[in-house]
């Protein structure tokens, strides 16, 4: 019979590599990425869904994986921060958000631009009401909402 | 978060066996946006989780006889996004594109919502004035139940042991119908509401002939005012009429004070945002 400290086999695709993990059911998918597999690009911190810091796309669209149950994203095609740059060569967001000051202590960015990917991705050349309304669920503490509209408006087209 | 056991089920079939086993021991998992918060705060203490994700043919909207049909497993985006329903029942998209952030409305699902029985949240008062259902399914069969008898208290459902929300249904609005929801956000805006009111009217010739609303965030449950349609419904619209069925509401609601306002200043807000939804389906030319 299985008990509640049973592992469980998660086979989940990250930024197009197969893995297989096995985990507690409790094990979040943040914590899977971060303690499972080393990835700390994703930052963990409000842990109730509110301010996007841990925002990765869950079949290619932006979820929270402090709220999202490793065991509840089996078969699912996942793409972090880690995901985002090809190689060595920055994606356009990562070199706006360097050039125009997107970020000051950084804890929230991984989240603003696997949010802002996911929007340029669909639409991309949005208003900047459009890029309001898609990015007020990434808080930035720091307050520096000018910089990191402007990132995101630079590098659409 | 305490150990337990994840169920991954494939068929309903299954799901309702697991329900039926575990009994109270065991809660249904959708999109986790609620139930894993709970979780993580040991408000839910359950040993068994019986994840909903595998199930087939629960996601997705249709329509049949002039209603429309909504899976449990459908997104709050997607419902807030799908032609079907804009074209049918604009006010549904629009109570689901005002819940929290996009991230959220991209995991939470539909029946999880409702069944969560949040008295905040944005769906339910449009669904009560769209007279909505909900079929709930369990080993024994299905009942259909008015959206306006599901909620029960502070985050308590009717939902028996061993029920499943499965589809929501959504009839037609009466021909000529105007509809709106209002959500007061002093805060942030992808805060809960502080008060909601959705609200559904026909007039002809002047007089007020179909007229229903619905508030949330105003006390255990979202509510009927139906005080305030008992003294329109049939009358002439007038200004005053309205001013005076909107002060109605007030003996109906019985808010909780919370960070977001003390229970007079949501009271005096419910009269407020009646009024301005009374006057948009009523007096807005």
């Amino acid at each position: 019979m299985t008990t509640a400290d049973a592992l469980y086999t998660v086979n989940v695709t990250i930024n197009g590599q197969p893995h297989e993990v096995k985990v507690p059911a409790r094990r979040t998918l943040v914590d899977l990425l971060r303690y499972d597999l080393d990835m700390t690009g994703t930052k963990e911190t409000c842990s109730v869904g509110v301010c996007g810091a841990c925002t990765v796309l869950i079949d290619g669209e932006i979820a929270a994986s402090c709220i999202t149950l490793a065991v509840q994203a089996d078969g699912a095609n996942i793409t972090t921060i880690e995901g985002v740059a090809n190689g060595e060569a920055l994606h356009p967001l990562q070199q706006s958000f360097i050039d125009h000051g997107g970020f000051q202590c950084g804890i929230c960015t991984s989240g603003q631009i696997v949010a802002a990917k996911s929007l340029l991705d669909s639409n991309p050349s949005p208003t900047e009401d459009e890029v309001k309304e898609w990015m007020m669920g990434n808080l930035c503490r720091c307050t520096g909402y000018y910089q990191i509209m402007e990132s995101i408006l630079k590098a659409s087209k | 978060m305490r150990d337990f056991i994840y169920h991954a089920p494939t068929t309903i079939d299954e799901a309702l066996a697991l329900l039926d086993e575990h009994g109270e021991d065991a809660r249904p998992i959708a999109g986790g946006t609620a139930m894993v918060n709970l979780l993580k705060q040991n408000m839910v203490l359950a040993d068994h989780l019986v994840g909903l994700g595998k199930l087939p043919g629960l996601r997705g909207v249709s329509q049949t006889n002039g209603s429309l049909h909504i899976g449990a497993l459908s997104r709050h985006r997607e419902v807030e996004l799908s032609p079907e329903v804009l074209a049918h029942s604009p006010l549904l998209a629009e109570a689901y594109s005002k819940v929290a952030t996009v991230r959220v409305r991209n995991m939470a699902t539909v029946g999880g919502g409702l069944t969560h029985a949040d008295p905040a949240q944005d769906p339910p008062p449009s669904l009560m004035v769209l007279d909505a259902h909900v079929v709930l399914t369990s080993s024994k069969g299905t009942r259909e139940l008015p959206v306006s008898d599901l909620f029960v208290d502070y985050y308590e459902s009717a939902l028996e042991p061993g029920e499943l929300l499965t589809e929501l249904v959504v009839p037609q609005s009466p021909k000529g119908a105007k509809t709106v929801y209002l959500k007061f956000l002093p805060r942030t805006e992808d805060d809960y509401a502080t008060v909601s009111v959705a609200a559904l009217a026909t007039v002809e010739n002047g007089i007020c002939q179909d007229i229903r609303v619905a508030l949330g965030a105003v006390g255990p449950t979202p509510i009927r005012a139906t005080a305030v349609e008992a003294a329109l419904k049939g009358q002439q619209v007038t200004p005053d009429a309205v001013r005076a069925a909107a002060d109605a509401v007030a003996d109906q609601v019985d808010p909780l004070t919370d960070f977001r306002g003390s229970d007079d200043y949501k009271r005096d807000m419910a009269v407020v945002f009646t009024r301005r939804a009374l006057e948009q389906v009523l007096l807005a030319s």
